[in-house]
């Protein structure tokens, strides 16, 4: 940053091409970018719903890591290619609040279903009799 | 005592040098509302994957969800994301012309999925399946219908920015404000991703 605070001229100048100077331009993409963005995500789409309504793969559970793992990376390309994220904008702190949730989240996540799993697990079983006693 | 003061109030380099710009701190506040945004749904989410399979012996996402209609879905938001991309690729340009064009389509994308969302919402309750019917079923009104209010409100903000540009311009607040507008945007088609993946896809899989 090189900001001259008693050059009003300069200053002006420098701010209408402050979009370009630093940091900033991660925000903005290029046509390139858009499209490269697009037509992964359009592949990233079609395969898992190709998949799920050709019913192509048998395996329930190979089909379902399969669609986890496409949408992870989808969000990825958006987040690099339409949101722009990279380690430089804004000094990085972008990037340190994305991290932070991605942890939040997956403890949140993960947590949920695995309390309620092992709470509905643990549970003990109800013949007929226990039902109708209950309150 | 006066004349060094004076000196030193001519020429305050050390403060400026270390001064934010507003528009920076405006895209990284936002950010940080995106990310609070994000954990609401990590919640919305959560709750999902565990009731998504309490059917209370009602239907299941296998008889309920029509995958061409999410399909369709898909396509209207994804294709509203690349044309907002578009609408600020004419902003960088300062085409005032073409960037409301590109707006105006995206909001043509964005009623056409809520309209779509609305009539799939129609049709299952018409059969049925309300909110009330399962725990599957709230948590799922609840998510995708979260989303879709997300949508909404991006609809409303489109518009709203589309006449601001039209009276004032690209102006400065309304490069600004677009900026803003469209993280907003590609942030609802990233979570739409975990929705159809999650919700329809794997739900229809069982």
């Amino acid at each position: 940053m090189s900001s001259e605070p008693h050059a009003p001229a300069h200053e002006s100048a420098h701010n209408t091409h402050h979009g370009h100077s630093h940091g900033h331009e991660a925000a903005h993409g290029t046509f390139n970018s858009y499209m490269t963005g697009f037509i992964l995500s359009v592949i990233l789409t079609a395969i898992p719903f190709w998949l799920v309504m050709g019913n192509v793969i048998e395996s329930k559970a190979l089909a379902v890591a399969i669609v986890m793992g496409l949408g992870a990376v989808q969000i990825v390309v958006h987040m690099i290619y339409f949101l722009h994220m990279n380690t430089k904008s804004e000094g990085g702190w972008t990037m340190l609040a994305l991290i932070f949730t991605i942890i939040i989240v997956a403890i949140a996540l993960a947590g949920s279903l695995w309390v309620m799993h092992h709470l509905n697990t643990n549970m003990m079983p109800m013949n007929p009799e226990m039902m109708k006693n209950l309150p | 005592m006066s004349a060094p003061h004076t000196a030193s109030a001519d020429k305050p380099t050390f403060y400026l040098t270390e001064e934010h710009h507003p528009e920076n701190s405006t895209m990284l506040g936002f950010w940080i509302y995106l990310m609070s945004d994000c954990l609401m749904f990590a919640v919305l989410f959560a709750t999902y994957a565990v009731l998504g399979r309490s059917y209370a012996a009602g239907p299941s996402p296998a008889d309920l969800f029509d995958l061409n209609l999410v399909a369709i879905n898909t396509a209207m938001l994804l294709f509203s994301s690349i044309t907002y991309g578009f609408a600020m690729l004419r902003m960088e340009k300062g085409d005032k012309a073409g960037t409301l064009k590109w707006l105006a389509i995206t909001g043509v994308f964005g009623l056409a999925f809520l309209g779509i969302e609305l009539y799939e919402f129609h049709h299952l309750i018409h059969e049925g399946a309300t909110p009330q019917r399962s725990a599957f079923l709230s948590a799922f009104f609840t998510l995708v219908g979260t989303h879709g209010l997300h949508v909404t409100f991006g609809c409303i903000w489109l518009v709203t920015l589309m006449v601001q540009v039209s009276k004032h311009g690209l102006i400065e607040a309304n490069r600004r404000r677009l900026m803003c507008l469209s993280m907003f945007w590609h942030f609802l088609d990233v979570v739409w991703i975990g929705v159809f993946s999650l919700v329809y896809l794997i739900g229809v899989i069982g």
